[in-house]
C-alpha cells in the first residue's frame, strides 16, 4: 500500500540520517544552516546591523567605565585594590557578553509565544530550544565578546598574574563556566513565559541584574545578599572566586583557596537545572488562538 | 489496515484566571476539548468543522505535538506526538494559516533550501517535489522575492509547498483559505484536492469556508464545545439535519393574500413541503422541501392554479445546515 511505501521511504531516511549522525557535525547541519540564514536576514538590515554592533560594545564599554569611575572616589573596594576588581570585572563581563550573544535573544521566547510562532518551531523534527537559539543568535553581538576578550588581557597583565599550566587552563575556562550560569539563568528565567505569558523584564532582574552583581567584588554586599546571590544563585563563582584563586589571594569571607574551581561544577548543575525547568515548561505550553 | 490518526478520550483543559474584583482573581478550569474519538485511516481527506472557539485548532495542536492533552491518548503514523515529537514531525506537514513556516526576511526559494536541511531530505527528492509544486501552484513568479513582501496568497502557497518537500504522510492545514482571495482559493483548493487525489497522503484540515469541504472532503467531522458532534459524509449530514431543497417560483399575478390563501389556492401542501416565504407583491413564492419530497408534483400543482413566469430549484447550502447545527447545539447546552 503506498502509506506503508511512504513511510519505509521515511524510515530509511532516518536510518540514514541517524548513521550521519555519527559524525557530530551532521546532526548540528541543520542549526547551522539556520543560523547563517538568520545572519544572512540580518544582514538585509544594514544600518541596523551595525548601529546595534557599536551600540552594543559601547555597553560593555560603559560596565568597565563604572568600576574607573568607582576608583576615582576610592583607593580601595571591599577590601581590593583597582587592579583586582578590574579584573574580576573583566571576567564577568566576559562571560557574560558570551552567555548574551549565544541565548540572550531567548528573552525574546515571550514574543515568540504570543505570536505563535513557537507552534511553528514546534512541528520541525528539531529541539526547541536549539532552534531558538539559531534562528535568533545575535551575531551582532560578537564584537562585544571580542572586546570583553581584549579587556581580559589588558586585565591579566595589570595584575601581574604568575601563569602557570592552572592559570591558563582556568583563564580559558572561567568566561565558559561563567557564560554556562549566565545562559542557564537566561534560560530559566525565559521558561516563565510559558506559564506567565505577560512576563515582561521579570528576566532581566536576573540577567542584567546577575551581570551588575558579578561586577564588583562580593565583599562589598551585605551578608544577606552574599548568601541570596552570591552563593545561592552561584554568582560569587562566575568572577569573584576564580580571580582569588588565580590571584593567590585568601578569600576573606572564608572559603578555601580552591574555590575558584567550584565554577565548572555549579555551572553543570545550572545548566541541568535549567534544562529540567526547560522542559517541564515545554509541556505546559498552551499556546495562542488559532 | 491500521489506522494513521487515532484519538481516544482526547481531551484538553485550560486553567483561566478572570479578575473578580480590584485583586482577587477567580481561577476556572475550561476545557477545550472535551472527549474526543476519532479513527482517521490512510489517505482520507477529513475536513473538521466547528464555530470559534469549538476545539479546532487545540486538537490539531494536540495531533502534531504542539499541545499536550490533558487526558485521553492519541497517535498519529502510530507515534505518540508529544513524546515523540521530531520523529512524528518528518512524518507529518503542518500548514497553519496563521503561522508561518518561512523566514520573513529571506526569499522564498531560500526558506525551501532550509528546510531541505532541517527535514534531511536528500536533494534530488527535494527538487522533484519542489518542481512538482511549481508547476501546479505557480511559484516561479515570486520564489526570488523575500517573504514578507509576499502577497497573502502567494505566501499560503508557499507554505502548503513547505509543508509538502519532505513528503508527509499527513498533511494538517489549520485554515488554508482564510483570508484568501477567490484565485488563490482556488488554486489551493485545486492543488490540495490533486495531493488528496493521489491517495499517499491524508489530508486533516479546519476550515470556516465550507466550500473547502464541499470541494475536497469525503468525510466531515463537526466538532462544538470540545465534542464531536457529526462524523460522517456531507450526505449524511444533509440527511441527520434535514437539509431542504427550496423551490422558487414568480407567478404572473398573485394567488393570494398570506400563506393560508395561497395554500388553500393550491389545494393544500404536500407532507414534507412548506411555505416558506412570499414576497410583499404575493408574486414570489419559496417551498421548502424535505428529503423525498416530490418537487415536480409541486411545480405542476402551482402551475395549474396559476401562470408561472420563472422558477428555479435550489439544492441545500451546508453553510445553511452547518449554522442550524451551531444554534441548536448553543441553545442545547448550559
Amino acid at each position: 500500500m503506498n502509506i506503508d511505501w511512504s513511510c519505509r521511504v521515511v524510515e530509511a531516511a532516518e536510518l540514514a540520517a541517524t548513521r550521519g549522525a555519527g559524525t557530530r557535525g551532521e546532526r548540528f547541519r541543520p542549526y547551522q544552516r539556520i543560523l547563517r540564514a538568520q545572519v544572512r536576514a540580518q544582514l538585509s538590515y544594514r544600518t541596523s546591523f551595525w548601529i546595534d554592533a557599536v551600540s552594543g560594545m559601547t555597553f560593555t564599554a560603559m560596565d568597565l567605565v563604572t568600576v574607573l569611575v568607582l576608583f576615582n572616589v576610592t583607593s580601595v573596594l571591599g577590601g581590593f585594590a583597582f587592579r583586582d576588581a578590574f579584573f574580576m570585572s573583566a571576567i564577568a563581563s566576559l562571560s557574560f557578553s558570551l552567555a548574551d550573544v549565544i541565548v540572550g535573544s531567548i528573552e525574546q521566547l515571550r514574543l515568540i509565544i504570543r505570536s505563535g510562532q513557537l507552534d511553528s518551531l514546534l512541528v520541525r523534527p528539531l529541539s526547541l530550544l536549539p532552534q531558538l537559539v539559531s534562528i535568533d543568535m545575535q551575531t551582532r553581538r560578537v564584537g562585544r565578546v571580542l572586546e570583553g576578550v581584549a579587556v581580559l588581557g589588558v586585565a591579566a597583565g595589570l595584575v601581574h598574574l604568575r601563569w602557570s599550566a592552572q592559570t591558563v587552563a582556568m583563564i580559558i575556562l572561567t568566561p565558559i563556566a561563567g557564560a554556562a550560569l549566565f545562559a542557564a539563568i537566561f534560560v530559566m528565567t525565559a521558561t516563565v513565559a510559558f506559564w506567565w505569558i505577560d512576563s515582561g523584564e521579570f528576566g532581566s532582574g536576573f540577567t542584567y541584574g546577575g551581570r551588575d552583581f558579578t561586577n564588583y567584588p562580593m565583599t562589598v554586599y551585605g551578608q544577606f545578599f552574599r548568601r541570596v546571590f552570591a552563593i545561592g544563585l552561584g554568582f560569587a563563582f562566575i568572577a569573584y572566586y576564580p580571580a582569588l584563586t588565580m590571584l593567590g589571594r585568601a578569600d576573606p569571607l572564608g572559603l578555601p583557596d580552591w574555590a575558584g574551581w567550584l565554577s565548572i561544577p555549579i555551572a553543570a548543575l545550572a545548566c541541568g537545572a535549567a534544562g529540567f525547568v526547560w522542559r517541564t515548561g515545554v509541556r505546559h505550553y498552551r499556546s495562542t488562538g488559532s | 489496515m491500521t489506522a494513521i490518526i487515532e484519538a481516544h478520550g482526547l481531551r484538553k483543559d485550560f486553567t483561566v484566571s478572570e479578575k473578580a474584583g480590584r485583586l482577587r482573581r477567580i481561577r476556572r478550569t475550561v476545557a477545550a476539548v472535551d472527549g474526543i474519538d476519532l479513527v482517521i485511516e490512510p489517505g482520507e481527506m477529513v475536513g473538521y468543522i466547528g464555530p470559534n472557539g469549538a476545539g479546532k485548532s487545540t486538537t490539531l495542536k494536540m495531533m502534531t505535538g504542539v499541545l499536550t492533552p490533558s487526558g485521553g491518548s492519541v497517535t498519529v503514523c502510530g507515534l505518540r506526538p508529544v513524546a515523540q515529537r521530531t520523529r512524528l514531525a518528518r512524518r507529518i506537514g503542518v500548514v497553519f494559516g496563521q503561522r508561518s513556516q518561512l523566514w520573513w526576511d529571506l526569499p522564498l526559494r531560500d526558506s525551501f533550501d532550509l528546510l531541505r536541511h532541517v527535514y534531511r531530505v536528500p536533494a534530488a527528492d527535494h527538487a522533484a517535489r519542489l518542481a512538482e509544486c511549481r508547476s501546479l501552484l505557480g511559484l516561479d513568479e515570486f520564489e526570488a522575492t523575500p517573504v514578507r513582501q509576499l502577497s497573502l496568497g502567494q505566501r499560503m502557497r508557499g507554505e502548503i509547498t513547505a509543508a509538502l518537500l519532505h513528503r508527509p504522510a499527513v498533511l494538517f492545514l489549520d485554515e488554508p483559505t482564510i483570508g484568501l482571495d477567490v484565485v488563490s482559493k482556488q488554486a489551493v483548493r485545486g492543488f490540495l484536492a490533486s495531493i488528496g487525489a493521489r491517495g499517499d497522503t491524508t489530508l486533516v484540515l479546519t476550515t470556516h469556508d465550507l466550500a473547502d469541504i464541499e470541494r475536497l472532503c469525503e468525510r466531515l467531522v463537526v466538532i462544538d464545545h470540545g465534542h464531536v458532534v457529526h462524523d460522517g459524509t456531507l450526505a449524511e449530514l444533509h440527511a441527520r439535519y434535514q437539509s431542504r431543497r427550496r423551490v422558487v417560483v414568480d407567478l404572473d399575478a398573485p394567488i393570494g393574500a398570506d400563506h393560508h390563501a395561497i395554500a388553500a389556492a393550491l389545494g393544500g401542501l404536500a407532507d414534507g413541503v412548506t411555505l416558506d416565504v412570499v414576497s410583499p407583491d404575493g408574486q414570489r413564492l419559496e417551498f421548502g422541501l424535505q428529503d423525498g419530497a416530490n418537487a415536480g408534483a409541486l411545480v405542476a400543482c402551482v402551475a395549474s392554479v396559476a401562470s408561472l413566469r420563472d422558477l428555479s430549484v435550489i439544492e441545500p447550502d451546508i453553510e445553511d445546515v452547518v449554522a442550524r447545527l451551531y444554534q441548536r447545539r448553543s441553545a442545547g447546552s448550559p
